[in-house]
């Protein structure tokens, strides 16, 4: 088992009641495992109530990323919402606990 | 060759950025500067209803003036979406400080984003505003709007430049069109050339967030990060829509592959298709390469058309919300806080307080990811967070009063995190929503000190 932060870094933002998360590798030979491992219904399942909506999952190769949508994910969004994280800020960071049942050689 | 930098990344941002960056950085061309949030514009509506001069950022003018010396000697020409709901206001201002200040400069401000009272004649011709996320119907909040503009490009903030203009402050635009407007005024892309325009984007996208891709916020290493004196980004564009991405030498914050990717999916939907004003740009298509110490330069950007429709920045009022924060520590702070939780509820329900949401976090546990979270085993301490939405502030105020005696007639160990009653916080929703192109006329006007 290995936790995705082991592998990959991350950043997450809002638009309306819309989170984003891309999820990069930190290096090349990672990108297949976040293919394989990281797919739209496990990100769906790890935020459980959190996200009420749909996940889509959208791969940017060039830079070893996979840009996660997740709808209904900010109980509301922007200021009306009542989430101390209403805008997603500290979601590539809930991402990044996600275990998977992979192991590789990392450098540190 | 030119360089744009962005010493800002909302209103609010360091203060003292813009001018630091006119010091450390050489041979700049242009300052781009972001301080319009959505909520923003609503703020600035209600003051400009309470004064028809005002509803613009009143600390850019202030700033200019600080500036002014600096960007005259250097040629640097400044861009701001500071104008908010009345950039003609802002520009008067400006050039009341570049006169005082006897400094020969052109003042543009870029408008007609403004749709709010035109809405009702709009909706008769059958452009509907309904909401594009959820596809509620616009007569729900028809009679709560607040404020509503439409994202304008970048073209007119060319046609600024073209005209002379020293200093430019615009209304709502799309954040990038700060950067990109200069790059279509030096390089003269047309808007077809839709490779170029989404090397614009690109490179306006990830300098709109100013310190977010030198560094802030980042990550992957952010142990390694000098937040201390922190670098606010450059970018260095070619004509050819090939970019360097870097920052002020000297300068704390960070440039590397990793720091520009975080950047690059910011806030983004499909990557294939990012639509703006100007171009719809692939974001699966710009190549990074690290080519010195804190640069990276970005190639490879493809784009084709924009879509027909503009999106609309619309608020409505929605409201009120409050929270309640309490603090409890050990032995036991997490049962406590829920055993608080509980009661405070029981009282609520039991006062019939007539609130249409409420919500429970403990942040320590779960106030950042709730039910991803592990349960913390013995924590120090651990803030019950109640927060509350109602239609009125009545039962704002009547959940304050039912909620804080649990202070003295509740579990112990217990100190606040803000002192007094929660206040009831005005709520403006973000209603998104789009129209047509045709429908959305910018608007210029330059005006010259002619001092000397």
């Amino acid at each position: 088992m290995l936790e995705l932060r082991e592998i990959a870094h991350a950043r997450s933002g809002d638009k309306g009641n819309i989170a984003n998360i891309g999820v990069i590798a930190k290096e090349p030979e990672y990108y297949p495992i976040i293919e394989e491992h990281v797919t739209a219904a496990r990100v769906k399942d790890h935020f459980g109530d959190l996200c009420e909506g749909e996940v889509e999952r959208y791969p940017m190769q060039n830079i070893h990323a996979f840009n996660f949508v997740l709808h209904e994910a900010l109980g509301g969004g922007g200021v009306g919402s009542l989430y101390l994280d209403n805008q997603g800020k500290t979601y590539s960071g809930a991402i990044l606990r996600m275990e998977l049942d992979v192991s590789i050689d990392t450098d540190d | 060759m030119i360089r744009i930098g962005y010493p800002s990344g909302y209103w609010g941002d360091d203060q003292a950025a813009p001018s630091r960056m006119l010091e450390s950085a050489a041979d700049l061309d242009y300052l781009a500067m972001d301080y319009l949030a959505e909520i923003t514009m609503a703020i600035l509506k209600r003051q400009q209803e309470r004064d028809e001069t005002l509803g613009y950022a009143r600390d850019f003018p202030a700033l200019v003036e600080k500036l002014l010396e600096d960007l005259v000697d250097q040629d640097v020409t400044l861009l701001a979406n500071a104008g908010g709901v009345n950039p003609e206001s802002c520009k008067d201002a400006v050039m009341e400080v570049a006169a005082n200040a006897d400094a020969d400069v052109s003042v543009a401000a870029v408008a007609g984003d403004e749709i709010l009272e035109r809405i009702p004649g709009l909706r008769e011709q059958g452009i509907e505003f309904d909401n594009m996320d959820s596809g509620r119907s616009f007569e729900t909040v028809a009679d709560d709007l607040v404020a509503a503009n439409a994202y304008l490009g970048s073209f007119p903030i060319a046609e600024a430049l073209d005209e002379g203009a020293d200093i430019v402050v615009t209304g709502r635009c799309i954040d990038a069109a700060l950067a990109m407007g200069p790059m279509i005024h030096e390089f003269g892309w047309d808007p077809d050339q839709y490779d170029n325009l989404a090397s614009g984007l690109v490179a306006g996208h990830l300098l709109e967030c100013g310190a977010q891709v030198t560094g802030g916020v980042f990550l992957d290493d952010w142990e390694d990060v000098d937040f201390m004196e922190m670098g606010y980004p450059i970018v260095e564009m070619d004509a050819d829509g090939e970019f360097v991405v870097t920052k002020p030498d000297g300068t704390g914050g960070l440039v590397n592959e990793a720091t520009v990717k975080e950047q690059l999916v910011y806030e983004i939907k499909d990557p294939n298709a990012y639509h703006t004003p100007d171009v719809t740009a692939d974001f699966t298509t710009p190549q990074l390469n690290q080519v010195g110490e804190n640069r990276v330069r970005v190639t490879g950007c493809e784009g084709t058309a924009p879509p027909e429709s503009l999106k609309v920045s619309a608020l409505y009022r929605d409201g009120y919300k409050a929270q309640l924060l309490l603090t409890y520590s050990w032995p036991d702070a997490l049962n406590k806080a829920e055993r608080a939780d509980d009661v405070i509820r029981g009282r609520l329900d039991r006062a019939d307080v007539a609130l249409s949401e409420i919500r429970t976090e403990y942040v320590g546990y779960n106030g950042c990811h709730d039910g991803i979270s592990p349960r913390p085993e013995d924590p120090n301490e651990i803030v019950l967070r109640i927060a509350v939405k109602a239609d009125g502030k009545e039962a704002i105020d009547s959940f304050g009063k039912t909620a804080i005696p649990i202070a003295i007639a509740g579990p112990p160990n217990v100190t606040p995190l803000v002192s007094g009653r929660p206040d009831p916080e005005p709520v403006l929703s973000f209603w998104p929503c789009t129209i047509p192109r045709d429908a959305v006329e910018p608007t210029l006007t330059v005006e010259s000190t002619g001092v000397n």
